[in-house]
């Protein structure tokens, strides 16, 4: 086994195998894993907010959709990755409220959500795999040895996707 | 004043703020104690500029279960205001107010979270009012929405909102309860940076 590193919120890290990268407690927020299969390096990067050029105080690349992503994939390439082979799986961007109003702030998770699959576009990564909307948080755990995402939540059976 | 968020916080405006969370808090404490129908105590609040990746700290770490009850606010002041315990804490506050005295690990019932959301409605609005009457600001919050989940999952919801304006949280610890059996209940006031602006100049600052 190898160790568990840990990514706080509109924060950013990678790791190689046999250790493992874990962000705890997603809620609205969207955990995107950025891999390379046979180099079996990893990034994951907490994204808090869809639209840094929408935020005056933008200095943190991890907290934004538009410029996390990009960051953690220029650092996983500088760790080794190959372009080319890079793949993402994604979770989080959960409603945790239920709101019933038309409230535009409320639905951050959708638009956390939607933004991350808009950057993955743009910048051609695939996503493999996805766990994300409903109402619940989720612990995410990844590992580049199995590249398998281990979500847990509460009230539920841990499972892999 | 400056158009800045809570980052940029000098000491007078934190003082006010403190005080208003100081007024809020008592006001909330009598509306509890009514419901209740017991003697509450609370401590003098303290309050915290926090960055939000603390947040989760103090209810114990990312992945403790708390509760949280959250009401939007409309009108002059708009935002969000949050009402947060630990889950041990928000059980024991459900036993009390119907009581019974289930286990603290036993889920809440429907009839239990309504019972909680109507204690998070009654405290937040007692708060609310005070704010309301110190910075002579109209202010007309939503229904309240209740969540039971992981500390970062549910904080994620305020700290996505302060993310907004900077990278620090606005805090209010409260402490309620007789002695023996106390509860740890933090508020969070999440205005927009137009609101929290105007609560600032209501004052002159």
């Amino acid at each position: 086994m190898g160790t568990m590193i840990k990514v706080g919120m509109a924060d950013l890290n990678f790791c190689h195998e046999p250790d493992a990268i874990t962000t705890l407690g997603l809620g609205s927020c969207v955990g995107v894993v950025l891999y390379d299969p046979v180099k079996k390096v990893a990034g994951l990067v907490h994204i808090m907010l869809p639209d840094s050029t929408k935020i005056k105080n933008n200095e943190n690349k991890a907290k934004f959709a538009d410029t996390g992503i990009e960051e953690m994939l220029g650092i996983i390439i500088r760790e080794g990755a190959t372009r080319a082979r890079i793949k993402a799986k994604i979770a989080g961007g959960a409603q945790m409220f239920a709101f019933s109003t038309e409230n535009d702030l409320l639905r951050v998770g959708t638009k956390n959500v939607e933004a991350v699959k808009a950057e993955l576009l743009k910048l051609r990564i695939p996503i493999v795999a996805e766990d994300t909307g409903k109402n619940y948080g989720r612990t995410i755990e990844f590992y580049p040895e199995t590249e398998e995402l281990l979500v847990k939540a509460v009230g539920r059976a841990p499972y892999k996707i | 004043m400056t158009e800045q968020g809570f980052d940029s916080m000098n000491g007078m405006e934190f003082d006010f703020l403190k005080e208003i969370g100081n007024i809020g808090a008592g006001n909330a404490t009598t509306a509890l104690a009514t419901m209740l129908k017991l003697k509450v105590e609370m401590q003098v609040p303290k309050v915290a500029l926090l960055d939000f990746q603390e947040l989760p700290e103090i209810l114990g770490g990312a992945e403790n279960p708390i509760a949280g009850i959250l009401l939007t606010l409309r009108g002059e002041i708009e935002g969000m205001m949050m009402f947060v315990l630990e889950y041990s804490a928000a059980r024991s506050m459900v036993n009390l107010l119907m009581g019974q005295e289930k286990p603290v690990e036993e889920p809440l019932d429907e009839i239990e979270a309504s019972a909680l959301q109507e204690v998070g409605n009654i405290i937040t609005g007692a708060y609310l009012s005070a704010l309301s009457n110190l910075t002579n600001l109209a202010m007309s919050p939503s229904v309240p929405y209740i969540s039971v989940d992981m500390a970062g999952a549910i904080l994620s919801v305020p700290a996505i909102e302060f993310g907004k304006i900077g990278d620090k949280a606005l805090l209010i610890e409260t402490e309620f309860g007789e002695k023996a059996s106390s509860v740890n209940g933090y508020f969070i006031l999440i205005p927009t940076l137009e609101a929290y602006n105007k609560i600032l100049h209501s004052f002159g600052m």
